[in-house]
């Protein structure tokens, strides 16, 4: 009787607090970014590790990733009102994992929209009942279906979301990091958002193709950008040289996977030999390590 | 006010019956599986007749290399007849049943599942003889971002069907020998999370495989879910001249996850390679 009661305040009281604002950084013109911690997502941190930010237009808000849980998201939204008093149009959801859109519940209201790319809606369905046990288990964070918003706008290539003054230019891009990566360009400071698509320090985590993966960095690459935003590691202003970690680990892993193949080497064993001469250039590497060459492997023991 | 986070407890044991501590690792095991799949069988608890390997932690739950090595020399009148496989608290435990013949040679079996949560793995051993050995191990899930469901089914889709045959190492006349065979097939889990997203899907995976080499049967399986997209698998056969080995394999699709009432009838798909000692 107590837990039910104690339940029903905090159910009923939640909204209505004030969160603490999130400590954000305006980077240039209106983007604002919050660079998130280097850690694994568990029960301290409660998943609350990625870069998370907004762009302000003169209009209307775009919020960009919402947060490893409701309460992120709600402190997201703080730091919103307290930079600008610009209502909050669009919530871009850069892709499925927990640590960019666990925050959407918090911006739910009429007049905001959830964007993301065509492929997110399916990647929610085939993974939502998964994260929300896990959010319960490893993150101690309760959430429901309810937490999980689909997108009300699906990119299918690209889409221009005016702000007023200032036009974003989302992506929807090739399986990559995973199969629903969106970018965020912004014409007006010469801007890119390319949360997960880019990592920096942080290991890059790979849940989609890696070959995909290279050629979407190698047209990347040929751009020019003044800012890019990474979705784990500090803002760039050196593109594409901020690139080449990334880009050489990933290729790295290819190019040992294809001779471990070659020489008949099974994934359990290639688990544990490929790619360990990175094992110092990255943090988090021995979590998500094992991972990407188990994900890459199974890709390319097709070719040929 | 950290509100979604100072009732975990609560919530969890609310939500989650079934996560396990160490006390009630075996729960699910001795309540539901045991009965629903050796109801009065006696289970000799053993290393002695196979073992099984599996990485403590799934890194990747969607690919978790799983091996089944045999103690046992297949011959007519001694042989292991069927492995069954078992993650206790997926939510379709059942993993597979993989059926040998004294042909097989040794019935060994490595495959790639998913594992969903923390959760004992086991494989049951039957003999010709009808006794039963059960090895077991446990996995940790792993955290993060990853999970069973890779985001990257259309590769698999759009491969539907195509299989590979590998030997390893040279083939050798009448002693066993060891051939990975590549299914690609996405092997949907099918999801249901239509409150969110009105989306529902079926499931769409392996439901059984057949391999002879010369028309003499090596390896019969039933699977399930469990079994990773692109299924793979590793086994031994023994080839007495040249011939032919082949696989066939036949799909199905289900209303949900974890129902096998309503399904539908699948294809079927066959892949044969010349096998020249
Ligand atoms: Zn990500």
């Amino acid at each position: 009787m107590r837990i039910l009661l104690l339940l029903t305040l905090f159910m009923v009281s939640a909204p209505t607090l004030a969160a603490t604002a999130l400590p954000v950084k305006e980077i240039t013109d209106g983007i604002y970014v919050h660079v998130g911690k280097h850690q694994f997502p568990d029960s301290k941190n409660h998943g609350e590790i990625a870069n998370l930010g907004f762009i302000v237009g003169q209009k209307c808000v775009a919020v960009i990733d919402s947060g490893g849980n409701p309460e992120q998201g709600l402190a997201l939204k703080q730091a919103v009102s307290e930079a600008t008093n610009t209502p909050i149009c669009y919530v871009i959801n850069t892709h499925v994992h927990p640590d960019h859109i666990y925050g959407n519940s918090a911006f739910k209201a009429p007049g905001v929209k959830f964007v993301g790319h065509h492929k997110l809606t399916a990647a929610m369905a085939a993974r939502g009942t998964y994260y929300l046990a896990k959010a319960a288990e490893q993150l101690e964070v309760n959430m429901s279906a309810a937490d999980l918003i689909a997108p009300d706008i699906e990119v299918k290539d690209s889409m221009k979301l005016d702000l007023g003054g200032r036009t974003l230019t989302l992506k929807a891009h090739a399986t990559a990091h995973t199969d629903n990566d969106l970018s965020v360009y912004d014409e007006k400071t010469h801007t890119i958002w390319l949360a997960d698509l880019l990592f920096t320090e942080h290991v890059p985590t790979l849940d989609g193709s890696l070959k995909g993966w290279l050629a979407e960095i190698a047209q990347l690459e040929q751009q020019s950008f003044r800012y890019v935003v990474p979705g784990h590691g500090d803002v760039v202003t050196d593109w594409p040289q901020s690139l080449q970690p990334q880009k050489h680990y990933l290729t790295l892993l290819q190019t040992e996977i294809r001779a471990a193949i070659k020489k008949g080497r099974h994934l359990e064993d290639a688990v544990k030999t490929v790619g360990y001469s990175e094992k110092n250039n990255w943090a988090l590497f021995d979590d998500y390590h094992r991972k990407n060459v188990s994900t890459a492997f199974a890709e390319l023991e097709w070719e040929d | 006010m950290h509100y979604s986070k100072l009732l975990p407890a609560i919530f969890i044991t609310a939500l989650l019956p079934i996560a396990a501590s160490a006390a009630d690792e075996e729960t699910r095991w001795n309540t539901v599986l045991k009965p629903e799949f050796f109801a009065q069988q006696t289970l000799e608890e053993s290393d002695k007749v196979i073992t099984l390997e599996a990485p403590v932690r799934a890194e990747d739950p969607s690919l978790v290399p799983l091996k089944i090595t045999s103690k046992i020399k297949q011959s007519q009148d001694h042989y292991i007849k069927n492995i069954r496989v078992f993650v206790d608290n997926n939510p379709y435990p059942f993993v597979g049943e993989f059926d040998f013949t004294p042909e097989s040679g040794k019935a060994d079996i490595a495959m790639r599942i998913r594992v969903n949560t923390n959760s004992p793995i086991r494989a049951i051993a039957q003999m010709n003889d009808g006794s039963l050995t059960m090895t077991k191990t446990f996995v940790k899930a792993s955290g993060g971002c990853s999970a069973p469901i890779g985001t990257n089914s259309d590769d698999a889709m759009s491969r539907l069907g195509k299989m590979k045959f590998k030997m390893e190492g040279d083939v050798k006349v009448g002693e066993p020998n060891l051939v990975q065979l590549m299914i690609s097939h996405p092997n949907v889990t099918g999801m249901q999370m239509d409150q969110v997203t009105r989306f529902v899907k079926k499931s769409h995976f392996v439901k059984q495989l057949k391999v002879s080499f010369n028309d003499k049967t090596i390896l019969t399986a039933k699977t399930d879910i469990a079994i990773s997209s692109d299924p793979n698998f590793r086994f031994y056969f023994v080839p007495e001249k040249a011939g032919v080995l082949t696989a066939e394999v036949t799909d199905t699709s289900c209303e949900t996850p974890t129902d096998r009432t309503v399904c539908t009838k699948g294809n079927t798909y066959t892949e044969s390679v010349n096998i020249q000692p």
